[in-house]
């Protein structure tokens, strides 16, 4: 211990906002580094996340393993048996019989059956309806349905090219050309989709946890106690993840482009814009969540209910939102992301188109406002319950 | 019109109320001052609105009634002069010890070219210039309490709030924090310290006992303790008789409060009647009466109404416990490792039947882990125990069957009701139909439970709930009994009344194993064992302990609390030797 006295008549003290919003600041800047929990939200996660959406999952039906049952000698049965083969849909079991193609339903070897039957060629040649039976699973309703449409498909294309043979005319030409994403890759609309889960995720999620986190530890009680404004408090908590939400941002867009190849007509500028103004409600929210919570635990449920889940199903991300009953279509425009990811997507693939990007982002802001003003209503620079 | 404030008087508050919700407000109308210069000591146990006085005087919550002047202001506009240490200390566990004091350097507008300057001398004062860059999550917990200090202390505030800074902390730092906040007042900075170690009343300039919201005694700590000075006394002389003495000590009417010291008793004479001497006390041919220093603890117990009865009604309706020449509890070099750390090291120690056995030790010395291997909650990582004959590693479940245990804080179910805690517990522990019937009725009665019976045992008073614990711990009639800190934090009555529980309780033949902190405790068993950065450091009767620690240092009547830090120093020097001889 020293002997020196301690001053009591010391310095007068030079507080300013400014020096309390730096200092705060380097605090939460400190904290993140050492917290190896928010680099893996922030770096680790987002790269996770878009290895799925971007190889494992897929959305796009290739080679689905189905049974061709050919119980039909005729040369027309055997050219749709053929076209069934070589389309890149359907990986194909020809099998003669029924029977056996049951078993093999039966055990998931395969997930459909087509089944071309013996009058098959007899009545090509007199002219009559074909009749071909599909076969699907329908305890997986969504692959049954491609399985259903695509197999159609195929017959489709068979009886054109049968006409043709003949020498008649097709009925229609269709001409299919689909824009933005030609290859209708699920890849190329996933990985936008990927960055707003990856936004959310820091935005709220972690915002969320980290106001918390200050309540349970007690070290909020102390920071109140300094002539710190909650206003300074807020925007040290803002700031920092603001800008983590924005690099984890980049981080996906430029792995999205040089990885998965996705096409980027837009401007960096509008993307910027697109990305500042999702974070605004998303921040908003965290902070809202965690000073009314003051406890992780149930802040990161209540972040996760409010924030992740509906960015995750009401958003357009991987449900459309077209297809969606009223009712829950009605509730996705009050999730923030449903707006970002037509944002996002148009960027991505159309470019600068702002008549469909502005209002999207003044719409985000405005869920900012609102956020932010719920969180400043709850949170009193008090302990008192 | 208020009165204007005293110049010399840092911080007031008067006729403060606040109520969170429940029957009884956390604060009914309380008044203090804090002088420049002076410590003032906020004193009163768990739950007596101690936080809740200490936070509307830093302006963390707003008083329902009352006024709060802080150097003439309110505590929002005087910010700048509030220097506040919560409970928990308030720091950043992932940050440096530098990037704290930095950060609050920072938030208290410390001037850029002063902070060096304070920033080493804070660290010399505080002695922990040499952990600069460790994280603060690494500290002990002393070093963390003088790193509080010294993130309040940083821009040296004429008020100064220390909430309950040596809960917890071993003996050596609560001295040393003593030392650094004397040193401060001499500086002329007015500190309040909220405690509920009584003991640290005393050194106080003045105090504020608070007790359930309501102010009991404010005043130099003397002035308590000055008018029972003639009403304490030592009574020694019947040797291994000490329970039985004490326990017909405190069924006189004359006598308010006792307390076991070593083979000695203390007793508190009630006001009007005369100090009795050796004959009217009637313990024994060679009983020995001498006048004894009060302390400010018996002047709260008289301020409470006296403590209870000697006769245990829990001790009455237990079952006598068989003798035996078997020890009831032993432990043979118990050590448990959690990955590099080693919470307990070769710990061991027999205790007979019928004796009460001490774990002593501050916070995270390892008390609890060697509690816990004990009761077959942990799994030693070398060593053996044995609980009433069961081997620990063999046979665990009879062991545990065989035993109740109180844990450390409250461990029942805060949402059920007493009436269905006590019924789980019966369960727990075995007992059915008619006999877990006859066991709740006894228990509720003994414990007087009934009035809060359905009640959430989550709601009821700390007392209450600390009855409860014991109550489904005894419920069953073990032969051994664990008790993890049962006294924490509960004022002083209802300390003694636990302790009335263990005294007849082990008269019965009950084998009690207890922890705690609270150094004077340790007198009431017949060993204890000192427990300090995972070693047993010193083993014996409290008298014998007391007697080393007196040969160590020289001081004539050495306290527990003396011994343990002379204890600990020895130990440390050891410590240092074989650190040089590796």
């Amino acid at each position: 211990m020293t002997e020196e006295a301690l001053p009591v008549e010391a310095a007068k003290p030079q507080g300013s906002s400014r020096r309390r919003l730096l200092a705060l600041m380097m605090k939460e800047y400190a904290q993140i580094r050492r917290d190896p929990s928010t680099f893996l939200i922030a770096f680790v996660m987002p790269l996770l996340l878009l290895f799925l959406f971007g190889y494992a999952v897929s959305l796009d039906p290739r080679a689905t393993r189905i049974g061709l049952v050919v119980q039909d000698e005729s040369a027309p049965a055997a050219r749709l048996a053929e076209a069934f083969a070589r389309s890149p849909y359907f990986s194909v079991t020809t099998l003669r019989s029924i029977a056996p193609a049951r078993d093999l339903m039966v055990q998931d070897k395969v997930r459909g059956l087509v089944v071309i039957p013996a009058d098959f060629g007899a009545s090509v040649e007199k002219g009559r309806p074909q009749p071909i039976q599909i076969v699907t699973d329908g305890t997986q309703p969504n692959q049954a349905t491609f399985i259903a449409s695509y197999a159609e498909g195929v017959r489709t294309n068979w009886m054109i090219s049968e006409m043709g043979m003949r020498g008649a005319p097709p009925p229609i030409d269709v001409s299919q050309r689909v824009w933005f994403n030609p290859g209708l890759q699920s890849r190329f609309f996933l990985v936008p989709g990927s960055i707003a889960i990856v936004m959310t995720m820091i935005g709220t999620l972690l915002t969320a946890l980290v106001v918390a986190r200050e309540w349970e530890r007690g070290t909020m009680e102390a920071l109140l106690a300094t002539p710190v404004r909650m206003s300074e408090f807020i925007a040290s908590k803002v700031l920092p993840y603001f800008l983590l939400g924005l690099a984890s941002m980049a981080l996906c867009t430029v792995l999205a482009i040089t990885l998965f190849g996705l096409p980027f007509r837009g401007s960096v500028l509008a993307l910027l814009a697109i990305a500042s103004a999702f974070l605004m409600p998303a921040l908003g929210l965290g902070l809202f969540i965690s000073s009314a919570t003051k406890n992780q635990f149930v802040a990161s449920q209540a972040a996760l209910f409010a924030s992740f889940l509906p960015t995750f199903l009401l958003s357009g991300f991987i449900f459309e939102i077209a297809s969606m009953p009223w009712p829950i279509q009605a509730l996705t425009y009050a999730v923030p992301a449903r707006y970002l990811i037509p944002a996002l997507q148009t960027v991505f693939m159309a470019g600068d188109v702002w008549p469909i990007i502005l209002p999207n982002i003044a719409i985000m802001l405005c869920f900012g406002m609102v956020f932010f003003f719920l969180c400043f209503r709850a949170t009193r620079r008090s302990l008192d319950a | 019109m208020a009165e204007p404030i005293p110049a010399n008087i840092v911080a007031q508050a008067r006729g403060i109320v606040k109520s969170f919700g429940g029957e009884k407000p956390a604060l009914g109308g309380v008044d203090l001052a804090v002088t420049p210069g002076k410590v003032t000591g906020l004193v009163g146990p768990d739950g007596a609105g101690k936080t809740t006085l200490i936070r509307i005087l830093a302006g963390l919550m707003t008083p329902d009634a009352g006024e709060v002047s802080i150097l003439g202001g309110s505590p929002a506009q005087r910010l700048d002069s509030i220097g506040y240490m919560p409970q928990r200390f308030g720091l950043y566990e992932d940050l440096t010890v530098r990037q704290n004091l930095l950060l609050y350097a920072e938030l208290r507008g410390l001037p850029r070219d002063a902070q060096e300057a304070v920033f080493k001398r804070l660290l010399d004062f505080t002695d922990l210039a040499r952990f600069q860059s460790r994280p603060a999550g690494k500290l002990s917990g002393g070093m963390k309490q003088k790193l509080g200090l010294a993130c309040a202390l940083v821009s040296t505030p004429p008020l100064l709030l220390l909430d309950e800074p040596g809960v917890g902390v071993d003996p050596i730092s609560r001295r040393e924090l003593w030392a650094m906040v004397a040193e401060l007042t001499k500086e002329g900075i007015g500190v309040l310290w909220s405690t509920a170690y009584l003991d640290e009343a005393e050194l106080c300039d003045s105090v504020y006992l608070l007790s359930e919201g309501e102010l009991l005694f404010s005043g130099p700590p003397a002035d308590l303790t000055g008018a029972i000075a003639d009403r304490v006394i030592s009574v020694t002389g019947f040797a291994d008789r000490r329970r039985l003495a004490l326990t017909k000590a405190l069924d006189r009417d004359d006598v308010i409060d006792g307390t076991l010291q070593g083979r000695a008793i203390r007793l508190l004479i009630g006001e009007g009647h005369p100090v009795p001497d050796a004959a009217a006390l009637d313990l024994g041919p060679d009983t020995k009466v001498a006048p004894t220093p009060a302390r400010f603890e018996d002047g709260f117990i008289e301020k409470l109404g006296g403590g209870p009865e000697g006769t245990s009604k829990l001790a009455a309706a237990y079952r006598e416990i068989p003798p035996s020449d078997a020890p009831a509890i032993e432990a043979k070099g118990l050590t448990r490792v959690f990955g590099a750390f080693t919470a307990a090291k070769d710990v061991s120690f027999t205790v007979p039947r019928g004796q009460a056995f001490g774990l002593l030790g501050p916070n995270g010395a390892g008390k609890s882990t060697t509690f816990k291997m004990l009761c077959g909650l942990l799994t030693p990582t070398s060593g053996t125990g044995s609980v009433a004959g069961f081997d620990l590693r063999r046979s665990a479940a009879q062991a545990r069957s065989s035993l109740g245990y109180m844990a450390q804080k409250f461990s029942l179910y805060g949402d059920l009701s007493v009436g269905q805690n006590l019924d789980f517990f019966a369960g727990a522990y075995d007992l059915s139909g008619g006999d877990a019937r006859e066991a709740i009725e006894r228990v509720t009665q003994i414990f007087e439970l009934e009035q809060h019976y359905k009640r959430n045992a989550g709601t009821l008073p700390l007392g209450f709930k600390q009855r409860l614990a014991l109550a489904c711990a005894v419920m069953h009639q073990p032969s051994v009994l664990f008790l993890d800190e049962p006294t924490s934090g509960v004022d002083p009555v209802m300390r003694r009344e636990f302790w009335t529980h263990i005294n007849g309780l082990v008269r019965r033949g009950v084998t009690v194993l207890v922890t705690t902190h609270f150094m004077d405790e340790a007198e009431y068993c017949d060993q204890v064992t000192l427990i300090y950065r995972s070693r047993q450091i010193a083993s014996g009767p409290p008298d014998a302990l007391k007697a080393q620690a007196g040969a160590l240092t020289g001081a004539a009547d050495p306290t527990m609390e003396d011994a343990f830090i002379a204890l600990i120093d020895a130990s440390d020097a050891n410590r240092d030797e074989e650190a040089e001889a590796a």
